[in-house]
């Protein structure tokens, strides 16, 4: 029997209450149908006796107080799952739209997925080599790891995100690699430039994408990441993939959720966005992970744009309490022509002292990246007093210096997209730029790493012999 | 308890209303729904309950049964909390795996003891001994480093009427039979439950006059806490809240660590749970685990269960408080708690105050905060409970409510410093804007037991560090150069403390754990060097000529150099900044 409830009580923004409802359970999908056969699907997120009321995916245009039938399905918001999932495209709520049909499902799981017991985690120490520099050396990627790239508006992170996905590898090559692809409202040419490099690099079978574009609904917005999060736990943990999932733009989500959350008529918190902003993105980060006794793991690299540039706005912030770590991309550096444009001191990676260094990739590494952190901030310093009393008043070590300053960001960190170095290019790299700086300037490095690393005047052969303002 | 029977009447996200008698009591717990969801009651109007629940709550339908339990919300305490890990109302996470699988599944109504496990008891009354509140009745070895004391709970005197053989009982048997002055008789086995809002008594409160030693030399020589303190650690993502935490729990001289992963990482908990496992205490070379309590409530979990988990954690320690031991507990983060708070408060239309936190957060602060503590137990003896607050400051910025309000009620203050975190300086506490205090309650306790020059060294390096801070001002302006010697002395002296005394290396097997001798042997040496190289820089000797001798540098690395175990090393240390001293006084005489 099909019971369907005919019209509506209110309607409000993408929400749609009805009355005199029975056995109607809280997160419930329901079908609306609308009198020219239209069908919208809905959510329950409030009941109050025999009030319900529903968000509506697609929007809440042209339904009327009674031109709607609604259909309450029984069943929470689930999608379809299957290993054919690689190589399709779906929409932000799950739907296939590459004109392929439909999925033939070989189980389908709510999309809000589950916590991951603690006890249960299997805590993640094997590094992913990207191949960047900046980002093996100083930040290293690990898998399982939650690490977001902190951008800005008309940065690089796109082609940073795409030379990720190209070059990940992970030392022993045996596996299963699979890419999740959620794109929340980005421009179509976007999502054109993920596709296509996707198919340059040969992977389009491996990857599954979701795309919401900018002018997609925003409540679909909502369900993107989850149905990307459950395409990609399906695959990790029932098929034994390796899942890079990359979620691009996550300050579009965070604003479709103050939309939705406002018209909702909640208490706003920081800029307007509702006080469970934490707790919904953790929600989604905290679905990256690997679990004890399966194969897989779920790699997550979601892409924000901070806006104003501003690190401390609640996206970025709450989004740095939750993820291991962040990659900042910085402005300055994109302006001098550095790509990538990392800004390293404020980049980080959690999980990375436990999956380098002996026995993971090279002993002297951790030495070697707390080194360059520590002098590269004293290269801020002396670049600081350098713009007060001027560059020729500057002691010869502060000279030193921001000469190691300008030589790491235009060897170390800069390198062509297309550019793959070893781990070993990185971290010998590293050591020769160090050797710029006077030995009793390291600090961070014992006696013993730097006899076998450290060798007077080897940076001459870099070509960065000039005078360092030339750069 | 009433007949009433209750259904639910309405939904919003973890917050239920539900309909029925007028029987429920504000914090009373109930089971919600067909799968029995725990959840506790916050508010009460005619005819019209409202609950929390701390578990998804999707699913749930108006007209299904809401059960009342008739008491407030309140966990098992008993042998089996050590060594194990919890969720934030206390049910056992290893338990739900074996369960429900890697996924946390719903409706797990699990006691938080094992029911099978079975101890072996010694009886510690006889028939017809009077006992009253927090006389021990029984005790058992919980592990191999733990006696568990069980304690006639609070409220209860009368005299014992029975009593079990000693041998191996489980959580459930009786052990002793006391009957009180009406005549009723009371069961004791060997767990007991508490409501966890509820303090638990203590005879009184003790004046605090003793550090807890970290090993972690900012901590314990600049800004220590004392034990039965309370402690906050303020700092933005990323500036190493979570290492601090995980170090102090690891070193630091409690007898017992409950850590408590409040709305954190859930890797973070994994590795808590693995590296606590394999390391070895110091003091008697068994697995930390063995004296930890660990409660994981991850970000992604019930976001009420998250705010109940502090009071579970509070709960748990204050148990072991009672047992004479002291306490540490370790809550990361608070601001965490402070959200789901807010959140709930939110849900419940309640009017906010600042930054959309309800008017309260204040006064639930202090509650917690105020339940730190060193007392006279029941059973007459010392114990403690210690507690240290991360707060996740938005945007780092210490001016928001939840620091700001934190600050009031604890005494030690670690402010992280991203800029810190930045150079890889850790740990980031920063030394001009923490505090501690305690200084002056302690400085008894550091006279008798490290020695009577600790405390005046510590306040040269302080007065060091600040004249250090002066300074930069000026170099930031026009260079070091220029620097009248003696105060490029400081300035070099300053950066030896920085780096060689603050900056500490937790994955350094030496340099993780320093105890206080040699801390106070490392201000020395420090110390020595400047005052010897002051008496140079009188003389118009330059300080550069010092500095070529390395003996600087040298001393930066001293800290890697001299293991806990035999400080010998030190006066090798000591002759070099002789010599070097020496050297240079001669070339220039």
């Amino acid at each position: 029997m099909r019971l369907e409830y005919i019209g509506l009580s209110e309607l409000s923004g993408s929400l749609i209450a009805l009355e005199g409802v029975e056995g109607v359970a809280y997160d419930e999908m329901a079908e609306a149908t609308l009198d020219k056969g239209e069908r919208r699907w809905g959510r329950v997120i409030l009941l109050d006796g025999d009030r319900a009321v529903l968000q509506v995916f697609e929007g809440t245009r042209g339904i009327s107080l009674e031109n709607a039938r609604t259909h309450f399905t029984g069943k929470s918001m689930d999608m379809a799952l299957s290993r054919e999932m690689l190589g399709r495209v779906f929409d932000g709520a799950g739907r296939p739209i590459d004109g392929l049909g439909e999925l033939f499902p070989e189980t389908r799981r709510n999309i809000n997925g589950a916590a991951i017991n603690p006890v249960s985690r299997q805590y993640p120490r094997s590094c992913i080599y990207t191949g960047i520099s900046a980002i093996d050396g100083c930040a290293t990627l690990i898998r399982g790891q939650k690490l977001p790239i902190f951008s800005g508006s008309g940065m690089c992170h796109n082609e940073l995100a795409a030379q990720i996905v190209r070059q990940a590898r992970v030392a022993e090559q045996e596996e299963d690699f699979a890419i999740v692809f959620a794109a929340m409202g980005v421009k179509n040419d976007t999502a054109e430039f993920f596709r296509r490099n996707f198919e340059e690099a040969g992977a389009l079978q491996r990857v599954v994408m979701f795309l919401n574009l900018a002018s997609d609904p925003i409540i679909e917005r909502i369900l993107t990441p989850r149905c990307a999060l459950t395409a990609a736990e399906y695959l990790a943990f029932d098929y034994g993939y390796h899942v890079l999932v990359i979620l691009t733009d996550m300050t579009s989500y965070c604003e479709a959720v103050r939309e939705f959350s406002s018209s909702k008529g909640e208490i706003p918190s920081r800029k307007g966005f509702p006080a469970y902003l934490y707790s919904d993105l953790a929600s989604l980060y905290e679905r990256a992970g690997m679990i004890q006794g399966r194969k897989g793991s779920v790699t997550q690299v979601p892409v924000l744009t901070m806006p104003n540039d501003d690190i401390t706005h609640p996206i970025p912030d709450l989004t740095g309490y939750i993820t291991e770590g962040q990659i900042v991309l910085d402005r300055s550096m994109e302006q001098k022509g550095i790509y990538p444009p990392v800004a390293i001191l404020p980049s980080l990676s959690r999980l990375m002292k436990d999956g380098i260094g002996e026995g993971f990739t090279r002993a002297d590494h951790p030495d070697l990246s707390n080194q360059l952190f520590a002098s590269y901030s004293k290269v801020q310093e002396a670049r600081s007093l350098a713009s007060v009393i001027g560059e020729d008043e500057l002691s010869d070590t502060d000279k030193r210096y921001l000469q190691f300053g300008e030589a790491f960001e235009r060897h170390f960190i800069r390198q062509d997209a297309g550019e793959e170095r070893t781990m070993e290019q990185t971290l010998d790299l590293g050591w020769k730029l160090l050797t710029i700086l006077p030995r009793s300037e390291l600090d961070r490095v014992d006696a013993k790493t730097l006899d076998a690393h450290y060798a007077e005047g080897a940076w001459e052969d870099l070509g960065t012999g000039e005078s360092p303002r030339t750069a | 308890m009433t007949q009433d029977s209750y259904t639910i009447h309405g939904v919003n996200g973890p917050v239920v209303t539900v309909t029925g008698g007028r029987g429920l009591a504000m914090m009373d717990m109930v089971h919600v729904g067909a799968e029995g969801l725990i959840g506790e009651v916050v508010r009460v109007e005619d005819g019209l309950t409202t609950v929390q629940v701390y578990e998804d709550t999707a699913g749930l339908m108006p007209g299904q049964p809401v059960v009342p339990l008739g008491a407030p919300m309140s966990i098992e305490l008993g042998p089996g909390l050590l060594h194990n890990i919890f969720d934030g109302i206390a049910r056992p996470l290893e338990v739900i795996q074996a369960r429900s699988g890697p996924f946390i599944g719903r409706g797990l109504n699990l006691p938080s003891l094992d029911r099978a496990r079975k101890w072996q008891v010694t009886l510690s009354v006889r028939p017809g001994d009077e006992v009253g509140p927090g006389t021990e009745y029984a005790s058992c070895p919980e592990t191999a480093v733990i006696t568990h004391r069980c304690r006639v709970p609070a409220g209860l005197a009368g005299q014992v009427t029975w009593t079990a053989q000693p041998g191996e009982y489980t959580v459930e048997e009786p052990l002793v039979e006391v009957t009180d002055r009406r005549g009723t008789v009371h069961r004791l086995t060997l767990s007991q439950r508490w409501p966890i809002r509820t303090p638990r008594p203590a005879a009184e409160r003790l004046p605090i006059s003793r550090p807890l030693l970290t090993g972690q030399r900012i901590i314990d020589t600049l800004f220590p806490v004392g034990k039965g303190g309370a402690a906050a650690i303020p700092g933005p993502f990323g500036a190493g809240k979570t290492m601090t935490q995980h170090q102090l729990a690891k070193w630091s001289d409690a007898d017992i660590i409950v850590y408590l992963g409040c709305g954190e990482r859930g890797n973070e908990m994994t590795q808590a749970l693995e590296e606590f496992s394999q390391l070895l205490d110091p003091r008697n070379q068994r697995p930390l685990m063995e004296r930890t309590i660990l409660i994981a409530n991850t970000s992604n979990m019930p976001v009420a269960a998250r705010e109940a988990s502090v009071y579970t954690g509070m709960t748990m320690a204050e148990y072991y408080r009672d047992m004479g031991y002291h306490v540490a507990l370790m809550a990361d983060s608070t601001s965490r708690w402070a959200e789901a708070l807010r959140e709930i408060s939110g849900r419940l239309e309640e009017m906010p105050a600042e930054e959309g936190f309800p008017a309260y957060l204040a006064s639930r602060l202090a509650e917690f905060y105020e339940r730190a503590g060193c007392v006279r137990t029941l059973g007459g003896e010392e114990g403690s409970v210690t507690v240290i607050g991360a707060v996740s400051p938005q945007g780092g910025d210490f001016s928001e409510p939840v620091t700001q309000n934190t600050k009031r009620y604890v005494r030690t203050f670690w402010g992280l410093d991203r800029s810190l975190a930045y150079a890889r300086h850790f740990p980031s506490i920063n030394w001009l804007t923490s505090y501690s205090e305690y200084t002056n309650d302690l400085k008894g306790w550091y006279d008798a037991n490290v020695g009577a020059d600790f405390v005046p060294c510590r306040q040269r390096i302080s007065n060091l560090l600040q004249e250090e801070a002066k300074l930069m001002e000026i170099v930031k302006l026009i260079g070091a150069d220029i620097l009248p010697e003696e105060q490029k002395l400081i300035m070099e002296t300053a950066r030896l403390i920085r780096v060689g005394f603050l900056q500490q290396n937790a994955y350094h097997a030496i340099d993780t754990y320093v105890p206080l001798s040699k801390q106070l042997r490392m201000m020395e040496l420090i110390l020595r060097l400047y005052d010897g190289a002051r008496a140079l820089t009188a003389r118009a000797i330059p300080l550069s000529q010092l500095k070529a001798t390395g003996i600087f540098d040298q001393l930066a690395k001293m800290k890697y150099q001299v293991p806990n175990e035999d400080q010998s090393g030190f006066d090798d240390y000591q002759r070099q900044i002789d010599q070097a001293l020496e050297q240079v006084s001669r070339a220039n005489s």
